[in-house]
């Protein structure tokens, strides 16, 4: 589904480039669930950056769905395939636009038909009623500003969908229905996931593989069965997985 | 179960977009209502516009009608505000100059936003040479005093009201597109323009559906707050003859004509600019409101 | 048993909106020794709130009323600005989450430690840098002279946080008031800045209130720990017993944590029940606050 080949994004122009991924190599099948872990500045939302055309410096080989992307440029295929959810709910909604003004203009740019129907039915699967949706997002909750997030995701029917760290501006509760949400979502769909997060445990519960990252590279590509039972084969995976597990009081 | 009209547009959970609109549009007003300094410049407005609306009918003398014999009078029952050098009555032509203050404020209030703003969203979201090129052009209109070219362009276009709006207008929008472009600059990188962007939204779109809101509230709070400077720039046109030209009742050029008799007869300038001064706070006040309601960060919490 | 530290009797913080009065806190009881106390809820609980009204630093119109804030004995409950100062910094101060924005962007580290330091001390110019220079080894920074000189923006997260911590420990206050200190810094740091602030209260014999919405770092870190929903205390326990809560909200907010461990189909989700806004608060000892 995601083919990504020695991949380098950079930021800057000659002689200040910073380079936020070195040669960044994974791939994820069809139906899984891919982890990108990492500390803050490690690269990891810098990929599904590159990968959606936000960030346009880069070189290397990515591959959606077979076919390779270039640049910054995506075409109208691309974006029914590929959808992100943000990190910040209170940054990805436009402040002015209303529940019903975000759908109904993303099924437009989908060229979808029958948008009515289809925004009642999107707020219903992302476990709001209609009653949502002429809310502007003043009027929505933290949670139900991320699920508005996801349905408006979810509009274009993808396959894969990149979550940026979608539940680490949320209280741990509200944390937890939306971890379901995208379980469910993705078992009723078949979705692929690939899920950027700084907390081990919610990659666990979401995730069947991860790429460990330090400072834009990968360290190490991991089952996450070796990440329960905490014995990866790099040092600073075991640090990371140690330092994660909170506080040892000396 | 029966809801009052003020719960409905209150409410939280609105189920049309026509209460949804309303419901916003509601709490504006609520906030706006609060400051009670901005509903006495509102007021003032409202009464300005009609006064201008009926100035033929409330007007108690011609404008234009001179009487060389009451020369000068001072404010008595005949006169409420005296005459000027001609004879003709002041209030009259107060009133019959709120149409000329009106036409000046409304139409710079149109022309210059609106180049502003374009220019300002365009520079900003572009970004690259673009923003290079209208940004130097910003700047070459920006390096000369307001009125200094104003009086220059009218200069060039010849004397009148028509180009003394226009040279106001076209001195004045560099400012709006630089406030327009530092507003883009913060929006551009927002995650909601990336994840409009997912959905494979052109620029066009971005810049007018999703840009344009965000801008179009801290310029109006500006326009409203620029409108008095404005006001007084076309007295000053008028004032140096540069404006409207006589008989017209401009209230710059009627300070003007006061300004001889001045130490004996104050009232012939005072009145006029008395009225430029309550006007002029009367915008003041109005912005001071519209910002409370359309741009809460600049305010108060 | 030794005088609180700090003691607190009915907090309350009201804010008029317009459809009425939304109380962010109601009612808040407790006592501070020298210990580290948590301070656990989700956000709107009150939590942040309660550590801005001990400090009087709830802006208007929020109203902050108590029966009362005593610290060592002194009533301190909305003293006139001129005499909070005094005792905000000096004898009770506060750590924010986001060292970027607490920090003046415009002066060196080294100026701004001075500043708050000599704001509360008889000191000169030459013992102030000598006590900015000591506190910046004390929360171990390695290389404490090029700190001093640098700028905010050119330190990095877990720096700058360990750079407020020194700032606010310079004047050597009897109360740490930290809200978040290490939400925003990555986990290995994280760690270190947990250290420093560990032993600086173990050995200074300092109060540390430690507000966060993560149950597991508090139930690690510290002594005691108040859990706050919806502006109110329901549950106090001493840490080491918080995977033995009794309240359900307590219990439903550990269990919707997913765990390195071991794997769970589907997360428990917390089901709220109104009734809990005014139960009884559950204390492991009757009066044991």
């Amino acid at each position: 589904m995601l083919n990504v080949d020695h991949l380098d994004v950079w930021f800057g122009k000659p002689p200040e480039v910073f380079h936020a991924v070195r040669d960044a190599s994974f791939h994820v099948a069809e139906g899984e669930s891919f982890g990108l872990v990492g500390e803050s500045g490690s690269g990891k939302s810098t990929i599904l950056r590159a990968i959606t055309g936000l960030v346009d410096s880069w070189s290397g080989k990515i591959e959606v769905a077979g076919e390779a992307i270039h640049g910054r440029r995506r075409s109208k295929g691309f974006h029914r395939t590929v959808q992100m959810v943000f990190q910040d709910p209170y940054a990805s909604l436009h402040p002015r636009h209303s529940v019903d003004r975000v759908l109904s203009e993303t099924l437009k740019l989908q060229g979808m038909d029958d948008i009515d129907a289809r925004i009642d039915r999107l707020l219903a699967q992302v476990g709001l009623g209609s009653g949502f949706r002429f809310r502007y997002p003043h009027q929505l909750s933290g949670g139900q500003r991320q699920r508005v997030a996801i349905a408006r995701a979810l509009a274009a029917e993808p396959r894969l969908l990149l979550l940026d760290e979608p539940t680490s501006a949320l209280d741990v509760s509200v944390q937890a229905e939306i971890l379901n949400l995208l379980a469910d979502l993705r078992r009723d769909r078949g979705l692929t996931y690939v899920m950027v997060s700084h907390d081990l445990s919610v990659v666990a519960h979401m995730c069947d593989r991860l790429a460990v990252m330090r400072a834009g590279q990968v360290v190490e590509i991991m089952d996450v069965a070796t990440l329960r039972a905490q014995a990866p084969a790099d040092q600073y995976s075991r640090d990371l997985i140690a330092a994660s597990l909170g506080y040892a009081r000396s | 179960m029966t809801i009052t009209t003020r719960e409905w547009l209150l409410s939280d959970a609105p189920q049309t977009r026509r209460q949804a609109r309303l419901g916003a549009l509601y709490q504006g007003w609520l906030t706006f209502r609060a400051n009670k300094l901005a509903l006495v410049g509102l007021v003032i407005l409202i009464l300005l516009v009609l006064i201008a609306i009926f100035a033929p009918w409330i007007s108690p003398k011609s404008p234009f009608a001179q009487n060389l014999g009451g020369r000068l009078q001072p404010p008595s029952a005949e006169h409420w505000l005296g005459t000027d050098a001609l004879g003709r009555d002041i209030l009259s032509r107060l009133i019959h100059g709120s149409r000329i203050t009106l036409f000046i404020v409304g139409t710079v209030a149109l022309v210059a936003p609106v180049i502003g703003l374009f220019i300002g969203t365009l520079s900003g979201f572009l970004g690259g040479w673009v923003d290079q090129v209208l940004m130097r052009i910003t700047d070459i209109f920006l390096a000369f005093p307001k009125l200094i070219l104003a009086l220059a362009f009218v200069a060039a276009l010849g004397p009148g009201i028509g180009n003394a709006v226009l040279a106001l207008a076209l001195t004045s929008w560099p400012a709006y597109a630089r406030l327009a472009r530092a507003e883009t600059l913060s929006i551009r990188k927002a995650d909601y323009i990336a994840a409009a962007r997912l959905q494979g939204a052109g620029p066009m779109r971005l810049l007018v559906g999703h840009v344009w809101p965000l801008c179009v509230s801290s310029l109006i709070v500006r326009v409203a707050l620029d409108m008095a400077g404005i006001i007084l720039s076309a007295a000053g046109l008028g004032f140096l003859g540069l404006g409207a030209q006589p008989p017209m009742p401009e209230w710059g050029a009627m300070i003007s004509d006061g300004r001889a008799f001045i130490m004996d007869f104050w009232w012939v300038a005072a009145m006029p600019g008395l009225a430029i001064f309550v006007v002029s706070l009367a915008f003041n006040l109005l912005g001071d409101g519209l910002r409370d309601v359309l741009d809460p960060k600049g305010a108060k919490e | 048993m030794t005088a609180p530290l700090l003691s607190v009797r009915d907090l309350r913080v009201n804010f008029p909106t317009r459809s009425g009065v939304f109380e962010a806190v109601r009612g808040i009881t407790f006592d501070l020794g020298r210990e580290r106390l948590g301070v656990v809820g989700e956000s709107g609980s009150g939590k942040s709130m309660t550590g801005r009204a001990i400090l009087g630093l709830v802006r208007p119109p929020g109203k902050v009323t108590a029966e009362r804030i005593d610290l060592q004995g002194q009533p301190i409950l909305n003293l006139p600005e001129d005499q909070m100062r005094a005792i905000r910094g000096q004898r009770i101060s506060m750590v924010m989450q986001d060292p970027k924005f607490s920090l003046n962007p415009v002066m060196t580290v080294g100026a701004q430690i001075m500043e708050a330091y000599r704001l509360h001390a008889r000191a000169t110019r030459a013992e102030a840098r000598q006590k900015a220079l000591d506190m910046l080894a004390a929360v171990q920074i390695r290389d404490p002279q090029r700190v001093f000189d640098s700028y905010p923006h050119e330190v990095s997260g877990g720096m700058g946080q360990r750079i407020m911590i020194a700032m606010m420990l310079a004047p050597d206050p009897d109360i740490l008031i930290a809200d978040e200190p290490t939400s925003a810094l990555d986990v290995s740091v994280r760690t270190e800045v947990l250290r420093i602030m560990d032993r600086l209260v173990q050995d200074r014999g300092m109060g540390l209130i430690f507000i966060s919405h993560d149950l597991n770092l508090v139930a690690q870190f510290c002594d005691r720990v108040l859990i706050m929903y919806a502006g109110r205390v329901v549950e106090t326990l001493a840490a080491s017993d918080l995977h033995n809560a009794r309240h359900p909200y307590t219990q439903g907010l550990l269990n919707s944590l997913p765990r390195l461990d071991t794997a769970v189909d589907r997360l428990p989700v917390l089901k709220r029940e109104a009734s809990w806004r005014d139960a009884e608060i559950l204390t492991p000892q009757p009066g044991g606050l």
